[in-house]
């Protein structure tokens, strides 16, 4: 990772506008913002993450849905005692943990071999 | 601003106080001094200390101070990240809900979790890019500084007031329960500790000490339902059905009851969980504590994992504590001919079921060993918001707003540690002074505060174009405002606390209204900004654009 070069080295962020990035001097940031590296990785990634952010909404609201409009369904029971209910809230927490390591495996794989070509192109 | 806090506080203590309402645990007695908890806590707090000592000899610089110098590893951090969610309310209060309603617990902790997710998806590794201390350096990174670090700062400082009230007098009446000290010497002892720790050690000793505690508080958890699920042959059926058997509510605490009564505050408590998780300051300011974006990512993933791992064990020993409590009279206060109503009348209250099971499954020390960890739990929340609190005063108002940029970073840590002072007094002050007073909404106020402030102004800031900074100060200023107001005039305030026949606001959880109207405002605000400086804010979103994508020019680790 490249550091704050163009940061406050100590304590502060430099005010933004002025040469955070070198904002409005820098004409590196308008090369590499339209450069097909950065489009890619910033199309896929967004899809990506915003594809798993509506998958855990269903499931959670689903099942926030289903507490408040057909309790007697998760009251059915599944194997003697245990009740349906039961076992949708344990998957809620399962399948939370399991998309965030969905995430984190193709963050780690793809999203940063595209990331790393993009620095490299811009040999940063 | 500190003033003005202060005020605002002073007045709503002033306000409660002339409303006296009924206590919030019930009257709390004093129990007998516990030597083995005392002696394993002064166990923890001697270890501690040490640890803050080493720390504030390594604390030089103001990263040093505010973020570990970036030096944390992805493990780490997961583990202090879990512990600051572990605390003793879900602790304690998860598993005694478990005790009393069964399934219900488990909607607590499904939206206690699954905000995780999204702070991953959307959020955390854009605030790594981003930012450098606090989440107002990325919210503020091209709108304009003073404006956006005042909203951002009073977000802050309301949620940790509200998180730091509930918490000290949790703390108060904990303490008498377990160690049998008295309350104010309780509140005083969390309240220096909380001092020392953050004053002296910075980020360095506040995540060591949560993270000691979050590896204590899961083995310790760890035990307890395993001792329970051996007792029924790890066979949770087994366990179900004894519980079931004993129950009074009989089968219907398998199924979901009474907690949730109407949809609409059912899907508002589940969106100021979820996305109050990704406004919390004190959870924010942990993703400056890594490295780099791929650390910011992991530690959101195994803490994801740990605090799934923890919920799922609160569930058990809530299972273990109806299965094997509630047949045993000695855990209750008896009445005559030694009845005794089994969800009321437990000794020390249904947020003992964790404490008492300990006894039950491991003997008197055991019971030490989960009631110094309850108290270990306590602080190390505690000095994780007093940290937050502290880097808003110094950082974002002190150093941007008041000084304007123009100060030494010496100076700005030393602020800090006063603030650090100044907010731990105020807080053994509140913590006194609420004793009485209904506290159980202000862990709810504080997420809804989070996502109806916090999040919708870092959110809109770094995913939308457009978003200006007028746009950004009065959405923030609408969504704090209206989950404050919403609270106030809901039941658990107007009516507990101030007497009122009947509530104005029909929910006990604002998010679900306030959290879309700050979202509504940010966009219609932003979209009829036409000032130059909003073609400005819009023009730069370019540059932190690329870099919240990339990392590139993001701050390194260190401070050099």
């Amino acid at each position: 990772m490249s550091s704050g070069t163009t940061l406050g080295a100590r304590g502060r962020p430099a005010p933004p506008g002025t040469a955070t990035l070198g904002t409005d001097q820098d004409p590196q940031v308008a090369r590499i913002a339209r450069s097909p590296e950065f489009q890619q990785l910033v199309s896929e990634r967004t899809r990506f993450a915003w594809t798993l952010t509506v998958l855990m909404l269903i499931v959670y609201f689903g099942f926030i849905g289903l507490i408040a409009f057909d309790k007697s369904l998760l009251a059915v029971k599944v194997g003697g005692t245990a009740s349906l209910g039961l076992f949708v809230g344990v998957f809620v927490i399962l399948f939370a943990f399991l998309l965030t390591g969905i995430y984190v495996a193709r963050a780690n794989t793809r999203f940063d071999a595209l990331s790393d070509a993009l620095k490299r192109s811009f040999g940063r | 601003m500190n003033r003005l806090l202060l005020g605002l506080t002073l007045a709503a203590v002033a306000a409660s106080a002339a409303y006296a309402a009924g206590p919030d645990l019930g009257a709390v007695q004093q129990s007998a001094t516990n030597w083995p908890a005392i002696l394993m806590f002064l166990f923890f707090v001697l270890l501690t200390l040490g640890i803050t000592y080493k720390a504030a000899k390594g604390t030089k610089s103001a990263a040093d101070f505010y973020a570990a110098g970036g030096g944390i590893s992805a493990g780490t951090n997961s583990l202090a990240i879990a512990g600051d969610y572990m605390s003793a309310a879900s602790f304690l209060g998860i598993s005694g809900l478990v005790y009393t309603s069964g399934f219900d617990g488990l909607i607590y902790s499904t939206g206690f979790l699954v905000g995780w997710p999204i702070v991953l998806f959307l959020i955390a590794e854009r605030l790594r890019n981003l930012g450098k201390f606090t989440f107002a350096d990325v919210a503020s990174f091209r709108l304009d500084q003073t404006s956006i670090r005042i909203i951002s700062a009073v977000g802050t400082l309301v949620v940790v007031a509200f998180y730091l009230i509930a918490q000290m007098v949790g703390a108060g009446k904990l303490i008498q329960l377990l160690f049998g000290l008295p309350y104010l010497y309780a509140v005083i002892i969390v309240g220096v500790l909380m001092i020392v720790y953050v004053a002296f050690g910075g980020m360095k000793a506040t995540t060591w000490v949560q993270v000691i505690k979050a590896c204590l508080l899961l083995g310790g958890a760890t035990f307890m339902a395993g001792a329970v699920l051996l007792k029924y042959g790890f066979n949770p059926e087994v366990l179900f059905a004894s519980a079931v058997q004993v129950h009074p509510k009989g089968d219907a605490i398998m199924a979901p009851g009474g907690l949730v009564s109407n949809p609409v505050e059912a899907l508002s408590l589940g969106v100021g969980l979820m996305f109050g998780t990704a406004g919390l300051p004190h959870i924010l300011m942990r993703f400056f504590t890594v490295s780099d974006a791929q650390a910011a990512r992991k530690s959101v993933f195994y803490a994801t994992g740990l605090i799934g791992y923890f919920y799922i064990l609160t569930f058990i020993i809530g299972f273990g504590g109806i299965a094997l409590l509630m047949s045993d009279p000695s855990y209750f206060k008896l009445g005559p001919a030694g009845a005794f109503d089994k969800l009321k009348d437990m000794i020390g209250g249904t947020n003992m079921v964790a404490v008492n099971l300990a006894n039950a499954v491991g003997g008197p020390y055991f019971l030490g060993f989960i009631s110094a960890v309850a108290f270990a739990t306590i602080l190390a929340v505690v000095a994780g918001l007093t940290l937050a609190g502290a880097s808003a005063i110094s950082h974002d108002l002190y150093a941007q707003v008041i000084a304007r940029g123009r100060t030494t970073e010496k100076h700005e840590v030393n602020l800090s540690k006063f603030s650090a002072v100044v907010i731990g007094l105020v807080a053994i002050y509140l913590g006194y002074v609420f004793e009485n007073q209904n506290v159980a909404f202000m862990v709810g106020l504080a997420f809804a505060v989070a996502a109806s402030c916090n999040f919708p102004v870092l959110a809109m800031s770094i995913l939308w174009r457009g978003t200006t900074t007028w746009g950004a100060l009065t959405g923030g200023l609408v969504g704090l405002i209206s989950a404050v107001t919403m609270v106030v005039l809901s039941k658990a305030v107007w009516v507990t606390t101030f007497g009122h026949p009947a509530p104005l606001f029909p929910y006990d959880n604002p998010a679900l209204f306030s959290m879309p109207l700050a979202f509504a405002t940010i966009w219609v605000v932003s979209l009829m900004d036409k000032s130059r400086r909003a073609q400005r804010e819009r023009a730069a979103f370019e540059a932190q654009y690329v870099r919240s994508e990339t990392g590139i020019g993001a701050s390194g680790a260190h401070a050099h």
